[in-house]
């Protein structure tokens, strides 16, 4: 993508009738840190991959409780994405107080699209830069929508956004017509599969990821970095005899290839 | 230098002309409800009265009526805001209906609602006054309750409204069980109902009997109870006081 004389303004449209400031926008979420969400019919399992400033720094929060039976993954502009979920739960709790019910997850998620689009309209505003993976219940079961900074939104059996999240589609791809009927402890395990195949080479541990489970007849709520690593210890051997890949191959590079732009060393500070 | 003194014509504490906005008193006033659960959902009466204070001035007024898919709201008290509030919960219904994805509000929805709309109506002292009955079934299971015009809510077996609290419920009490059958609830509500016809003045004898099931909400057309006035103390009624009347 090129900079061009129509990239100036959201509200200037290019000849080929493209908006590229909302373009611009959605490749923010593709600078972000990977965050994945698979859904049975009764269950949500949402996963990020844990990333650090540096060394000395905790992990950004990127998943983050809306309701009882409502979370949200984020990546891009985390700042942002802290914005919008304080959003959502005030929009969760009011409607609660009101009708003494949760809120249907579809409504929520097309109140945050007509947010959204609000930006992408106005000259004096400019697009929300995160991508949300929103996974909650409503009347007809569990559900996980994908929140885009154009406005749109779309549901998905399972989906993955942010940095190097082609590796993750790509397996999901190959599993997701089982998912439906899955139990919930393969989703999770199906969920931190996908991760690891984001970190493109680095060994799998429980303090990489973050994950976070909702169901039917379960609150949202994080797993602990035990259960994470029990999860991981079932496919991940001793370091010599694993599965597929992983230690047996030279430990890839610290910035290793990815799609979408800019090595890791050149993310902006404020996107993880 | 230009001061100007904000006028807030909605404050009906510092402001005298404000005052006629609000309720003060009710004028066209419907008597009991009566309500159950049973065996396939909720059962609900009402008498079609309209009292004008002491005058019995309408007397085909409607005063249940079927909320959405799933529930069923009968009001006693001022009709005019019992109307107010059928508007409300049309606007409520239409905009539940115009998501068109599935989910839809249920009883406990509209009553929470309603519970709502009332106590804060209560909490600027302008109230609707009524008290309103909510019945309903989703998903199998029934629902009943009641909030008042100062927004006590609560839900219920059986239920009642006015008079009713005092007359037909201790009925309630002693005969209610789970798991009516249809014709059990009905005989049930027109025992409640002909006490009330006794013994309530705005009472009069052209009832509705409306059941709500998972099917949907259906109310009956008006009919009247049967009532047996020869006793008899009322044969000679002066019997025991010659010259009175």
């Amino acid at each position: 993508m090129f900079r061009n004389q129509y990239d100036t303004d959201v509200t200037t449209w290019s000849p080929t009738g493209r908006l590229f400031q909302v373009e611009y926008a959605m490749e923010a979420v593709k600078q972000g840190s990977a965050a994945i969400g698979l859904r049975s019919r009764s269950h949500v399992v949402l996963a990020s991959v844990n990333k650090a400033q540096s060394e000395l720094s905790s992990h950004q929060r990127k998943i983050f409780k809306v309701d009882d039976h409502i979370g949200v993954a984020i990546a891009g502009l985390t700042a942002d994405g802290r914005v919008l979920s304080r959003y959502m739960r005030s929009e969760s709790i009011n409607h609660s107080f009101t009708y003494e019910s949760p809120l249907p997850v579809g409504r929520l998620v097309v109140r945050l699209a007509d947010k959204a689009q609000v930006c992408t309209q106005r000259s004096w505003k400019r697009p929300y830069g995160v991508g949300l993976l929103v996974g909650g219940l409503d009347e007809s079961g569990a559900h996980l929508y994908y929140n885009c900074p154009s406005g749109n939104y779309f549901e998905y059996q399972a989906f993955a956004i942010g940095s190097r999240s082609q590796a993750a589609k790509t397996y999901l791809e190959r599993r997701f017509e089982s998912f439906n009927e899955s139990s919930r402890e393969d989703l999770i395990k199906d969920a931190i599969l996908a991760i690891r195949e984001t970190l493109q080479g680095e060994t799998l541990k429980s303090s990489l990821c973050t994950v976070s489970v909702l169901g039917v007849d379960e609150p949202f709520h994080f797993l602990d970095q035990e259960s994470i690593q029990k999860v991981i210890d079932t496919f991940e051997k001793v370091p010599e005899e694993e599965e597929d890949g992983g230690e047996a191959e030279a430990e890839a590079a610290a910035a290793p290839a990815e799609q979408g732009g800019a090595g890791d060393q050149d993310v902006a500070p404020m996107e993880m | 230098m230009t001061f100007t003194i904000p006028i807030d014509n909605g404050d009906s504490v510092k402001n005298a002309e404000a005052d006629s906005q609000r309720t003060l008193y009710p004028y066209v006033t419907g008597t009991s409800i009566v309500a159950i659960k049973y065996k396939d959902g909720v059962l609900m009466a009402s008498d079609m009265g309209g009292s004008y204070g002491s005058t019995l001035r309408y007397k085909n007024i409607e005063r249940m009526k079927a909320i959405g898919k799933h529930s069923l709201l009968g009001a006693s008290g001022e009709i005019s805001d019992f109307q107010e509030i059928l508007r409300y919960l049309d606007e409520l219904v239409l905009n539940d209906n115009m998501w068109d994805d599935g989910n839809s509000l249920g009883p406990k929805e509209v009553h929470n609602y309603l519970t709502r709309v009332m106590y804060n109506r209560r909490n600027k002292f302008n109230p609707l006054w009524n008290t309103l009955v909510l019945g309903g079934v989703k998903n199998g299971e029934s629902y009943l309750g009641m909030v008042s015009m100062i927004g006590v809510s609560f839900e219920d077996n059986h239920v009642a409204t006015g008079f009713g609290n005092h007359l037909a419920r201790p009925i309630l009490r002693d005969e209610w069980h789970a798991d009516l059958s249809f014709e059990d609830g009905v005989k049930l509500l027109e025992k409640c109902m002909r006490v009330l016809l006794y013994r309530d003045r705005s009472a009069i004898n052209k009832l509705q009997i409306a059941k709500i099931t998972e099917e949907g909400v259906t109310v009956s057309q008006p009919y009247s109870l049967n009532t047996f006035w020869e006793f008899k103390a009322f044969h000679n009624p002066t019997a025991g006081a010659e010259g009175s009347w």
